[in-house]
């Protein structure tokens, strides 16, 4: 029987779900029948809606695709002024405000509290930056990935970034590919450092050299069925295919037709890609494409450079594990990496980094998967001015570690899935951790990803400290929690986290942080990397190694925080929230 | 009178009549589900919903706080259909498969 999903995609689906999103606009909230909430909800995702979780009734997600992370001039200054303008809900943040910007995991933006009633002056002033929603969530072409200095980089293998914006306008929108099974996440990465994370995408091209005609030919292998979610994490497998660029386009509608063709439609949790590779085998899906998907003759794959990627592996091989810092650009001028602290930036300071990108660079900015943001195009001249600039005390391009290593997806503050709260605790955690903790001399990079829930949006099996969301009893009480995980990485090898302590209760996080790293300060060996101590070090003593301790750090939201209609509003009760609320935001007695 | 019932934003929700109901991050007090006489289930995903009589059900993903054992459920009860409404079971209730007893 097909999922109610399936049935709703087959009515309505695509583009003209926009038109519908006009009209309930137009009449308002209340306008959406009682009885039609869970099919139009999940048709908006297609349009880059999200409905918040219980208790935020009538507010939305909206997540802006920005392919390959590249904000165009002028572009961030319109995100700054949307999430000024609709981005407001009915209780601040403590530690971000009222009206923010999240740069997301996936080079993505997402804006939270949006009316349903703003949607088309949203949509109006994105239009006219050349900015969209579309597809940015739902079973579909989500915002491709890649590199986040694809075209800029010094030492690049292959220019990535026509592929990657070649992809996105031929196949964002087309009719054939619409309506997938599920999710369809794609990485194109050109770079030696593997900053595309191609592993973890269900389509990856990854930077290979070929012999073809007796000469050697700069394009991309390709990679199928990677991802994080659901304790089912894979990484990609290697399909044994070569392409150059413009093949790259064509291979990439033809396997994401194959995918729409086969892909379980019955049970969306095996439909992903990555089931799908593992119920045939990438042999077999080879053979399909070419048989079926393709009509030239495919090459095996080239060479690859995987043994150089540092991006995210826990290496210190010599290239670079994040942008954040201030590096040459191939033109000669420079792009400037700044550490966004769990990728959430206050609407004025997103204006200001406009600003600030204009007046020092090309205008363009660019979005890491790591939730940082790179203001490119700085010429030698105007360097000194813009590290000047105040912006930067606060988004530095020289931060400690743990400030620079931390990742923390959306959590209990809006999402349906999550267990705990994730951000404000992740900022909490490395001020802490700053404060208190040094990590053995020459370890620069160190990180902590943080997600709320097993969807692993914060990509947690990939950090040298994996968290996500739990909960356990403390004296009794339930309260927030969270699993440890060790040695995770991508790299050559990738491999994720083996999850070595279970339901630590979050206040004890840090202490169990700051015991682990003294036990790895202890046995270091040279100057091996915490994920090389990790990889040479059995599973008990490291089990040993992570003691839960309470410090002096302090944590307000070790409650329930989903039993919330707000986690940090003051009065808190599920039914103490005004939602849902009308075009204005005052709150619609609930029947 | 005719009731839809569902799961909800792939395993988030049980939405009942097309409001979420019950879902991820909730503890159930659960028997015959793990190792415990009474377990303490934390709900990470629901996997499936049905109806039992009067009884609405959902087989749950997740992990039990005092056993750690990890499974996925039979049909539990969440809640009922009293004339022709919904009514969620008690936070404290004691929840288990129909059959098992
Ligand atoms: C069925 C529900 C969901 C699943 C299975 C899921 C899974 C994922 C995964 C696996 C990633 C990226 C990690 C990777 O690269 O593989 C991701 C990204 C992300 N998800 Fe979710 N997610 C879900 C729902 C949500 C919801 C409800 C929210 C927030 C309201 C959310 C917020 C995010 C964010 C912020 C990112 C990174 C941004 C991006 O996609 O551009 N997710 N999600
Ligand atoms: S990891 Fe889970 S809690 Fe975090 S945003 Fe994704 S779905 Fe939500
Ligand atoms: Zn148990």
């Amino acid at each position: 029987m097909p999922t109610d999903v399936e049935r709703w995609k087959s009515e309505t689906y695509g583009n003209e779900i926009r038109e519908h999103l006009y009209e309930f606009a137009e009449e308002g909230w209340e306008s959406i029948p009682d009885d039609e909430h869970d099919a139009w909800f999940e048709r908006f995702k297609w349009w880059g809606l999200y409905h918040q979780r219980t208790g935020q009734e009538s507010y939305f997600m909206m997540r802006i695709g920005t392919p390959n992370g590249v904000l165009e001039p002028g572009q961030t200054e319109v995100v700054a002024e949307v999430a000024e303008e609709y981005a407001t809900g009915p209780a601040e943040n403590p530690e971000f405000g009222n009206g923010y910007v999240d740069w997301t995991t996936r080079q993505s933006i997402q804006l939270h509290w949006i009316k349903l009633e703003d949607i088309p002056e949203i949509f109006d002033k994105l239009d006219a930056a050349g900015l969209s929603t579309q597809q940015a969530c739902g079973d579909s072409w989500r915002n491709i990935v890649g590199c986040p200095v694809a075209g800029k980089d010094n030492h690049e293998h292959v220019d990535a970034l026509p592929v990657a914006k070649g992809l996105n306008e031929t196949y964002k929108g087309h009719e054939d590919h619409t309506n997938l099974p599920r999710k369809w996440k794609v990485s194109v990465t050109g770079c030696r450092e593997g900053c595309g994370q191609g592993d973890i995408n269900d389509l990856a091209f990854e930077p290979a050299t070929a012999v073809r005609n007796g000469e050697e030919l700069k394009g991309f292998n390709i990679r199928v069925g990677g991802g994080l979610a659901r304790n089912e994490p894979r990484i990609a497998r290697d399909l044994d295919v070569f392409v150059d660029s413009e093949e790259a386009i064509e291979v990439g509608g033809a396997l994401s037709a194959l995918f729409r063709d086969h892909g379980d439609r019955e049970d969306r949790f095996s439909a992903r890609m990555k089931f799908l590779v593992d119920e045939m085998g990438a042999e077999a899906i080879r053979e399909l494409l070419q048989e079926e998907y393709v009509d030239f003759e495919l090459d095996h794959a080239g060479e690859d450079l995987r043994s150089e990627y540092s991006y995210n592996a826990g290496r210190a091989n010599g290239g670079h594990a994040d942008h954040v810092g201030v590096h040459e650009q191939k033109d000669g001028t420079y792009y400037v990496g700044l550490n966004v602290l769990v990728g959430r930036m206050g609407a004025a300071d997103t204006r200001e980094l406009a600003r600030l990108a204009d007046k020092y660079g090309s205008g363009e900015v660019r979005v890491t998967q790591r939730q940082n943001i790179l203001i490119t195009d700085v010429s030698e001249a105007d360097l000194d001015a813009l590290l000047g600039e105040p912006l930067l005390a606060d988004y530095s391009p020289d931060p400690s570690p743990f400030m620079r290593g931390s990742v923390a997806c959306t959590g209990t503050e809006f999402c349906s899935l999550s267990i705990v709260e994730t951000k404000n605790r992740q900022v909490r955690y490395a001020r802490w951790l700053k404060e208190n903790i040094d990590l053995p001399s020459g370890v620069e990079d160190f990180h902590i990803h943080l997600s709320g829930c097993t969807a692993s949006c914060a990509q947690p099996q990939i950090a040298d400290i994996s968290l996500r969301g739990m909960k356990t009893r403390k004296n009794g009480e339930a309260v927030e929690a969270l699993d440890v995980g060790l040695g995770g990485g991508l790299g050559e090898h990738p491999r994720f986290a083996d999850w070595v302590a279970q339901r630590v209760p979050a206040d004890e996080v840090p202490g169990a942080i700051a015991n682990l790293l003294a036990g790895f300060e202890d046995r270091r060996e040279g100057e091996e990397t915490f994920r090389e101590f990790v990889e040479r070090t059995d599973e008990e003593t490291l089990a040993d190694l992570v003691v839960p301790e309470e410090t002096d750090y302090d944590d307000p939201y070790m409650h329930n925080t989903k039993l919330t209609w707000y986690p940090y509003a003051e009065a808190d009760g599920m039914d103490e929230g005004p939602a849902p609320t009308d075009r204005d935001g005052v709150s619609l007695a609930d029947d | 009178m005719s009731h839809s019932l569902r799961t909800l934003d792939d395993g988030a929700w049980v939405s009942v009549d097309d409001r979420r109901e019950a879902g991820a991050s909730e503890l159930w007090r659960v028997r015959s589900v793990c190792d415990c006489v009474v377990g303490d289930l934390l709900v990470e995903g629901v996997v499936d919903v049905g109806v039992d009589g009067r009884a609405v059900t959902a087989r749950v993903a997740g992990r039990c706080l005092t056993c750690d054992r990890e499974t996925v459920t039979g049909h539990l009860p969440v809640g009922r259909v009293v004339e022709g409404s919904y009514r969620p079971l008690a936070t404290g209730a004691v929840r288990a498969p129909p059959n098992v007893e």
